[in-house]
């Protein structure tokens, strides 16, 4: 009850801070749209390749396109929370009464609110150029979105705490989101991809995510990828969050 | 009989480093009386912040035991931060937030509803003059505006104990004082101040008691004047003529402890003495019994300089810089 009441105040804060923040709601609600027109363009020539998935450029490129929005946006939590430890602000709220998870999961609980809706305006604007939706598969979809934001945001918390620096810190985000991003499958299908760069793949959650993400925005709910990226994106997600939140219990010396 | 706001026993941090283990606060003891204003001094490094994060809950000790405010850091760390303030070094405001927000939602976190939340910052925002910025983001704040502000979050939830890491650095003169008028008024309240400083003068004006750390351990503790007197005794000068005649009588009857050396052809004569107001007297008696003639006596007391120069072998204010 107390981890619920102290989330939402966490929540309210933060929440409230990225909505009182204008360059930030531009930002974060113009970079949907602008992926989806500078990527456009591309896409209608890309699908005609062979090797190209089946199923609609956009039913291909888009649920991509989330994955992608997810890894992006929800890994930028960090920056901030450097700042904080470094204000001092997380010292401050670490000796109140309030729960130890909850300094956590509140200001995650705004990342993943923040990347729900970059997504539905991605989807919004994606219908006019032919992506095609069917509801069950649809929310499914969200409640994928959801969990890989609460993976990503939680692994950029905790890593933040761990390395209290931004330099180290943003040579960590870059160097590493984008091989996560190719071996995904989000920019080229993997089917492209030589044997040994699959077998290499096939330890990138986030490839798991795009195929099942691919699998539900088809409304294909019973398709065996939607089952094995929810159980990746999910496993792991429990485990950052653990991960995380024992960070934040901990000192911060 | 008081009840002691802060306890500690043998209270003790170790950090891992590259070169093993450093012992950062070495087994200290400590006790607070309720309603003081405590002073916790040290050269930086010497353990003073680890010491106020272990009392604080940030950080667990690696041995012995504490208690603040009646509770066990160890076993009831929550019951312990239901009870204290904690204003770090650093402030911990949030620069893009209004001064009224940060009251707020620090008042939810300590279990405030959100209506008493907005009346207690309310009430704050008036006893800390910050009305006048409470809806600007803390960012347009001035230095002493932001430290109010710091110290009025340490206080929503009305703690038994504060705790304030270096309350006035950076502050100018006439923020100082406003600060020092603060704390004074705080335990006028009731409230325990657990507060360290680089300002020997703020300790010495502010503080009801006193400890001083070095090398994580606490090397001289007491009242300022005890601390000065334990340690230098009071200095007094005495202008004669013959200083080796007068330092003879004064030695004969036991009257000084303990003198500075002397310079061949100077009139003057320093002396320590354990109370200097007693000792004035017996020496004024004695060199004019004997016809020594006393040109000039003044009586001065040492400053906390002196004993912290004493404690640590170093002056504090260098390790300030």
């Amino acid at each position: 009850m107390k981890l619920v009441r102290d989330t939402w105040i966490v929540f309210r804060r933060y929440f409230g801070k990225s909505l009182s923040s204008l360059p930030y709601m531009g930002v974060s609600l113009a970079q949907p749209v602008l992926y989806l027109v500078l990527f456009a363009p591309l896409l209608n020539s890309v699908a005609d390749m062979p090797g190209f998935p089946g199923g609609g450029a956009y039913n291909v490129f888009v649920p991509g396109l989330l994955v992608q929005l997810g890894l992006f946006s929800a890994t930028s939590g960090g920056w901030g929370l450097i700042a904080e430890v470094r204000a001092g602000v997380i010292e401050r709220l670490r000796v109140t009464p309030a729960s130890r998870a909850a300094l956590l999961l509140g200001r995650t609980l705004r990342d993943v609110i923040m990347l729900v809706v970059q997504a539905a305006l991605i989807v919004m604007a994606s219908v006019p150029f032919g992506l095609t939706l069917r509801l069950p598969g649809l929310l499914l979809a969200f409640g994928l979105m959801a969990l890989i934001a609460l993976l990503m945001a939680s692994i950029s918390y905790a890593a933040a705490l761990w390395l209290r620096d931004e330099n180290t810190f943003g040579a960590i985000v870059f160097s590493s989101t984008l091989p996560l991003l190719l071996l995904s499958g989000v920019l080229l299908p993997m089917s492209l991809a030589p044997t040994w760069l699959q077998h290499v793949a096939a330890f990138n959650p986030l490839l798991y995510a795009v195929d099942a993400q691919r699998a539900l925005f088809a409304n294909q709910i019973g398709d065996v990828s939607v089952l094995k990226g929810f159980l990746a994106v999910g496993g792991l997600a429990v485990l950052a969050v653990a991960a995380a939140a024992r960070s934040f219990g901990r000192a911060v010396a | 009989m008081m009840k002691s706001a802060i306890q500690a026993r043998g209270l003790r941090r170790t950090f891992a480093s590259r070169r093993g283990e450093v012992e950062a606060v070495a087994g200290i003891d400590l006790d607070v009386p309720s309603g003081a204003i405590f002073g916790f001094l040290g050269p930086n490094g010497a353990g003073k912040t680890t010491t106020l994060r272990m009392l604080t809950t940030l950080l667990p000790p690696t041995a012995g035991s504490g208690a603040v405010a009646g509770f066990d850091l160890r076993a009831q760390p929550h019951k312990v931060r239901e009870r204290i303030g904690y204003v770090g070094q650093a402030g911990g405001t949030d620069h893009s937030v209004t001064g009224r927000a940060e009251l707020v939602f620090q008042s939810r976190l300590y279990g405030l509803s959100a209506g008493d939340a907005r009346r207690r910052a309310a009430e704050l925002l008036t006893a800390f003059e910050l009305e006048s910025c409470a809806d600007r983001a803390t960012e347009t704040y001035s230095g002493g505006q932001r430290r109010r502000l710091d110290i009025a979050l340490g206080l929503v939830h009305r703690p038994e104990v504060l705790f304030l890491d270096e309350p006035t650095t950076g502050l100018d003169p006439q923020s100082r004082a406003r600060m020092w008028d603060e704390v004074r008024h705080l335990r006028e309240g009731g409230t325990t101040v657990f507060l360290t400083t680089h300002y020997l003068e703020e300790a010495d004006a502010l503080c009801d008691q006193l400890a001083i750390i070095d090398h994580g351990r606490i090397v001289a503790e007491g009242t300022p004047d005890e601390l000065k007197r334990a340690v230098a005794g009071d200095v007094i000068t005495l202008g004669v003529q013959d200083p080796q005649i007068a330092l003879q009588l004064l030695n004969d009857r036991s009257l000084v402890r303990d003198h500075d050396p002397l310079s061949p052809h100077s009139e003057s004569l320093r002396v320590y003495v354990d109370d200097g107001e007693a000792a004035l007297p017996a020496i004024i008696r004695v060199l004019d019994e004997r016809g020594v003639p006393l040109e000039t006596i003044s009586l001065s007391r040492p400053s906390l300089d002196d004993v912290f120069l004493r404690q640590t072998g170093r002056k504090l204010r260098e390790e300030a810089a």
